[in-house]
């Protein structure tokens, strides 16, 4: 099934029939009108018409959706949300015209709207087409909008530019979202960006203001000199998720001494090697 | 206690304000589409204000707690410059069935010219087509004769008066208003509109039926606080509770709420996707931490030299 045939799917297993039925004769209508107007007025109708519930799915769905679209990652979207999608790609044997429209709704777009476009992002024909409103979109202000890009989402893995995906780490570590739902961290690291983290760490520190321990995982792997001394000193005087991050990124690092810094934490060292500390535990509770 | 203000501008105020409104007890409020100060002149900037009324502005009182809602329209006085008029109405369509529009407004006479007579039919006539409920501003110069026009060209545009708020009353205006059924909602907005010791006596004359009260704050001298501290004076000078109530709450929330865009549950028990989109899950946002019924002082801060 097409992301659009499972979108339709799992909307028409929770919502009443009426609803369906008026999503359905939407999306025809989308699909086959070129009135642009058409759309706005129909995609601004879905919440009075299909409701806010979450869209309930099965690990079956999530398998199913992986499958057709590899990285899509449909938890936590709302009916309103998948809605709103689906009557996009109602367009997609027009990738012109879904793009233009597209713009236009996001130009008007609110809040819960804004998010639905975004999330779409992966589904999109073209997909190169959308970088510059994706890294538009990254520019926001709206914390929800901002995520609904950067986390669980494999666009900016799949068509950002290093420059532009190093802003977004940086950002998310801003905004105080947590990094560890962004797709292809580890594989994305680079030099630049753990030089400006490092930046960011001792910005922080001057600052006397706390600094997230996840901010280490793109670190590690370039961790030396300097960084090297960082991390060792967040092993020693951090928080405790700040040294579980710590030892994670230490066992990450190419430098010759990381192994040796790591090893004073024998505890740390033993639950980095057993594999019982993961980066999605390491800002969980102890 | 809790506060609806239907009728404020958000957009000019700032991050202070939210946080003396979430603390005295306000919950919802309402953000008409207006001017800025001085006139837009192209109608790009007219479409980014009213996105801005549903995107960053409704995200942005949501960090303080508040639920955002927003009336969408084409203002008396920019209906003036006829080639923007024209614009705008064309793009509205694009906002008045989005989510959280709880009317078409704030629509109405500023100068009562021939133009603006024309733009507030034009904008009745989607009303009615749309089913919405209309926020009307009423002119500050010529005020009574102003507001009895605007009521009866709504009336010949057919629409129902209890699906008309009439704002900006005063001594003058409120039997006009209230004789004819529609809401009467009054601007307590300091030096030039009505004071509150005022809409005290208003309260005790006329009672609170089709009665509601709004703060229109905005980017001049005005107070985000007077719902609230109205309120508070209408108690103390014995009105009511259940009047200040309805006044001060349930009046708004019945005529606004007419179209189903705004409910009480929105901020009671929100929608989990609202608890991730608007609030981040948090329950201090949502409003669940139990607010104080006095009104707090604003932080000192202009006292308090350090900040981090």
């Amino acid at each position: 099934m097409t992301p659009r045939e499972l979108l339709a799917r799992w909307l028409s297993r929770q919502l009443q029939a009426d609803a369906t039925a008026w999503l359905e004769q939407s999306a025809a209508q989308i699909q086959s009108s070129n009135k642009d107007a058409d759309v706005y007025l129909t995609v601004s109708l879905v919440t009075r018409k299909i409701g806010k519930a979450d869209l309930a799915l099965s690990d079956t769905d999530l398998r199913d959706a992986n499958t057709t679209r590899p990285g899509w990652d449909p938890r936590g979207w709302s009916a309103d949300q998948a809605a709103r999608v689906l009557l996009v790609l109602a367009m997609q044997q027009d990738p012109s015209r879904l793009a233009r429209v597209l713009e236009q709704l996001c130009n008007s777009a609110d809040v819960s709207e804004l998010v639905a476009f975004y999330r779409g992002l992966p589904l999109y024909p073209d997909q190169p087409r959308y970088l510059a409103r994706a890294t538009e979109g990254l520019r926001t202000n709206i914390k929800s909008a901002f995520e609904a890009i950067a986390l669980r989402n494999p666009y900016p893995n799949e068509q950002f530019p290093e420059a532009a995906w190093n802003q977004m780490v940086l950002k998310a570590l801003f905004v105080g979202s947590a990094l560890w739902p962004i797709i292809g961290l580890d594989r994305r690291s680079n030099p630049a960006l753990a030089q400006m983290l490092s930046g960011y760490a001792h910005e922080r520190w001057a600052a006397g203001r706390p600094v997230s321990p996840e901010l280490w995982r793109c670190v590690g792997p370039y961790a030396t000199g300097t960084a090297l001394k960082d991390l060792e000193r967040v092993l020693k005087e951090g928080t405790d998720p700040e040294r579980r991050a710590a030892a994670l990124a230490l066992r990450a690092s190419p430098d010759p001494g990381a192994n040796a810094l790591l090893q004073r934490d024998a505890a740390l060292a033993r639950a980095v090697a057993g594999g019982e500390l993961t980066w999605e535990r390491v800002v969980a509770p102890a | 206690m809790k506060f609806i203000d239907p009728h404020i501008h958000m957009s000019a105020r700032t991050t202070d304000d939210y946080e003396r409104m979430a603390a005295a007890g306000i919950v919802a409020l309402i953000e008409p589409a207006f001017w800025l100060g001085q006139p837009r002149t192209n109608a790009g900037s007219y479409m980014d204000y009213l996105s801005s009324l549903v995107g960053w502005e409704r995200f942005r009182a949501a960090q303080f707690g508040i639920r955002h809602y927003c009336a969408i329209g084409l203002n008396a006085k920019e209906a003036n410059n006829v080639a923007l008029a024209e614009e705008v109405i064309a793009l509205l369509p694009r906002y008045l069935l989005k989510e959280g529009v709880v009317a078409l407004g704030e629509i109405g006479f500023d100068d009562q010219t021939a133009v603006e007579e024309k733009y507030y039919r034009a904008q009745l006539d989607m009303a009615k087509e749309l089913d919405m409920v209309v926020m009307v501003h009423t002119p500050h110069r010529d005020k009574k004769a102003g507001t009895v026009r605007s009521m009866e060209i709504a009336l010949e545009q057919g629409l129902a008066p209890g699906r008309v708020i009439i704002d900006h009353n005063n001594e003058e205006t409120v039997e006009d208003v209230l004789e004819r059924g529609f809401w009467a909602a009054f601007t307590l907005y300091p030096h030039t509109k009505m004071g509150n010791e005022r809409m005290v006596e208003i309260a005790r004359r006329y009672g609170s039926e089709r009665i509601i009260i709004d703060s229109s704050s905005d980017w001049g001298v005005s107070d985000p606080m007077a719902v609230p501290k109205t309120a508070r004076l209408m108690l103390d000078r014995g009105i009511s509770a259940e009047d200040v109530e309805k006044i001060s709450y349930r009046n708004a929330l019945a005529a606004y709420g007419q179209t189903g865009q705004m409910a009480e549950k929105d901020w009671l028990d929100p929608a989990d996707i609202d608890q991730r989109t608007l609030f981040e899950g948090n329950s201090v946002l949502r409003g669940q931490q139990p607010r104080v019924d006095e009104l707090q002082q604003i932080p000192e801060r202009i006292k308090d030299l350090v900040f981090k």
